[in-house]
């Protein structure tokens, strides 16, 4: 059945995506334990409205059960509400007709004399005095509703949404025809989430924390749920481990600064404090490792049903590795810390380019992942010449099922990448990793001079300001960092 | 699930266990989780671990699967070794070399020194 859903209108790459893995979660693509994930494409129809932008709010889809429907909108973070339309027009004649004309076994039910409603009137694009609404709820008068009103906690909720020309002058274009829709509610996404968990009322917080509203927006995108293991390679201070947490998975995270991950701030200030903030289970385990020469024994594969994770790119935190700098370079040779000293020595790392880190991370998640598990991380790029370059890592064992933007400045965006694992990790994968791992090695320092981010992203802007027009206009005024 | 990576060590499994400090914290008992990571633990290792930390109660020999399905009990107690018990202060001995890699506040810590890289 087709159903009509309304978004957010903020964060618009990330919107689809969020939908369509919730829709995997919830069994929209039939049974989730067949194991042929290559051949289907797990992607759902949609349908825009006639006249609408991609970029407008709403969007017809179909799904095979207002159950499913239910449980993606309520899960998710930006679906405002998806609907049961039962009638939609250009103006109110032509909608009533279509009300009328809909069929009586779909809306007769939710007009019973026993159930309670409310009629919510909404517009997008313009303003509605309470007058103007009153107007057209009354306008209505051909529904027969026997029911009573019951503002506050009605059993069925209906709305009057009505889209039109946005004719302010705040840059916007008009992303929406005149449209008229009515329908009733089946689900909406729960917002009071994201005030609960904000970063402003964290206990423990990091320089590069995740906001509340992304890190529910990955750990939709990596389905966490109940049951399942999620593991964070750059854990930090847990906040994305927070989101799959809430979401009822088990997590579990490693970082190479022991004193973000073990100390914190203090007894009560730490990572473990941070869930017992919200009242989650803990990780199950968490440990200073190096994504570069990890721990794991030999033989364990296929382990955790997803990594989350937002890796260091370089530009306001850079990655770090084990070795040290000089050791790297050549410069000094391996030197033995004396005994009376090893066990409090924090060794010094050298740094890791993010081509070498993301290597790691890919050949760390196609050997841990179970199959069909996920893999989501963002990645940095350069939007040079107003577009974003489209080259994102590649491995053998995943398949790429989305890419969201989320621009950061001019200069740059981060792109949310969601990968899924189709190939088992064989002997051959692992061989050719470690030969890449010690191509790294040998070549450290030419690594570390090519493809600097930080540099690219904080140089004084070039004297071509006839270019960096030309870079404004292709991505849409209204694009911004939360749009 | 750890092991010793030193450069040059080829048996690095498993970490023997210096205990100093054990905790029990309270954890809910998720039974699909349980399910969910039995087969991916290797039970020897996981056995031994949980009696040096002082529960005797896992046997030495892997359950069957079905055992899971069925007995609420042992699920309960499977649940306490794996989540429940924690090493907060000790170390992981590395079986060859005999390295220790320090527990301390429950965190583990893998990273090499400079001369094992």
């Amino acid at each position: 059945m087709w159903y009509l859903c309304v978004f957010y209108h903020r964060l618009l790459d990330y919107r689809k995506p969020e939908f369509e893995s919730l829709a995997d979660l919830f069994g929209a693509f039939g049974d989730k334990r067949s194991s042929d994930f290559n051949t289907q494409d797990k992607v759902l129809q949609w349908r825009l409205p006639k006249h609408h932008h991609p970029d407008s709010p709403f969007h017809f889809v179909h799904l095979p059960s207002e159950d499913v429907a239910r449980n993606i909108a309520n899960r998710s973070i930006l679906v405002k509400g998806i609907y049961e339309i039962w009638g939609e027009g250009n103006d109110f004649e032509e909608l009533e007709e279509a009300v009328k004309s809909y069929p009586d076994e779909r809306k007769l039910p939710y007009l019973e004399s026993e159930s309670t409603f409310k009629v919510t009137v909404d517009s997008f694009g313009k303003v509605l005095s309470l007058q103007e609404q009153n107007e057209r709820i009354q306008g209505l008068s051909y529904i027969p509703f026997k029911g009573r009103v019951n503002l506050k906690n009605p059993d069925h909720n209906f709305w009057l949404m009505e889209t039109d020309e946005n004719e302010t002058n705040n840059g916007l274009p008009p992303v929406v025809k005149r449209r008229i829709f009515f329908g009733r509610e089946i689900g909406g996404a729960d917002r009071k989430l994201i005030p609960l968990y904000q970063l402003k009322t964290r206990n423990y917080l990091g320089p590069t924390a995740m906001d509340a509203e992304m890190a529910f927006l990955m750990a939709n995108q990596a389905q966490a749920a109940p049951g399942k293991l999620v593991y964070d390679p750059f854990v930090g201070t847990g906040s994305i481990l927070v989101s799959a947490a809430h979401f009822g998975a088990m997590t579990m995270g490693a970082d190479i600064d022991i004193r973000v991950v073990r100390d914190g701030r203090g007894p009560d200030c730490n990572v473990w404090s941070n869930f017992k903030q919200y009242g989650l289970p803990m990780p199950i385990g968490l440990l200073r490792a190096d994504n570069n020469l990890p721990p794991w024994r030999p033989g364990l594969k296929e382990v955790f049903d997803a990594i989350i994770c937002d890796p260091p790119y370089g530009v306001r935190a850079g990655g770090r590795k084990s070795g040290g700098r000089k050791l790297l370079k050549g410069i000094v040779g391996p030197y033995t810390v004396p005994d009376d000293k090893r066990a409090d020595h924090i060794p010094s790392t050298a740094a890791y380019t993010l081509v070498e880190c993301v290597h790691d991370l890919l050949d760390l998640a196609a050997r841990m992942l179970v199959m069909g598990g996920r893999l989501v991380f963002f990645y940095p790029v350069l939007r040079e010449d107003g577009s974003v370059e489209t080259h994102f890592p590649e491995h053998l064992c995943f398949k790429l099922v989305a890419t969201s933007e989320q621009m950061l400045s001019s200069r740059y965006s981060r792109v949310l990448l969601t990968m899924v694992k189709t190939s088992l990790y064989t002997e051959e994968l692992a061989l050719a990793a470690r030969i890449k791992h010690l191509e790294f090695r040998e070549n450290h320092l030419k690594w570390l001079e090519n493809g600097n981010l930080h540099s690219l992203v904080f140089s004084p802007a070039d004297a071509e300001s006839g270019d960096s027009k030309v870079s404004k206009e292709s991505k849409p005024k209204y694009r911004g960092k939360y749009v | 699930m750890l092991s010793s990576n030193i450069k040059g060590v080829t048996n690095g499994f498993p970490l023997k266990i210096q205990v100093e400090k054990v905790v029990e914290k309270q954890v809910e008992i998720n039974h699909d989780f349980l399910r969910n990571i039995f087969p991916k633990i290797d039970w020897k290792a996981f056995s031994d671990a949980s009696r040096i930390m002082g529960y005797d109660e896992m046997p030495e020999e892997p359950p069957e699967p079905s055992v899971l399905e069925s007995n609420v009990e042992f699920l309960g107690k499977f649940h306490h070794a794996l989540l429940e018990l924690h090493l907060e202060e000790g170390a992981l001995l590395c079986p060859e070399t005999g390295r220790k890699f320090p527990v301390n506040k429950g965190i583990p810590n893998m990273l090499l020194l400079e001369d094992e890289v």
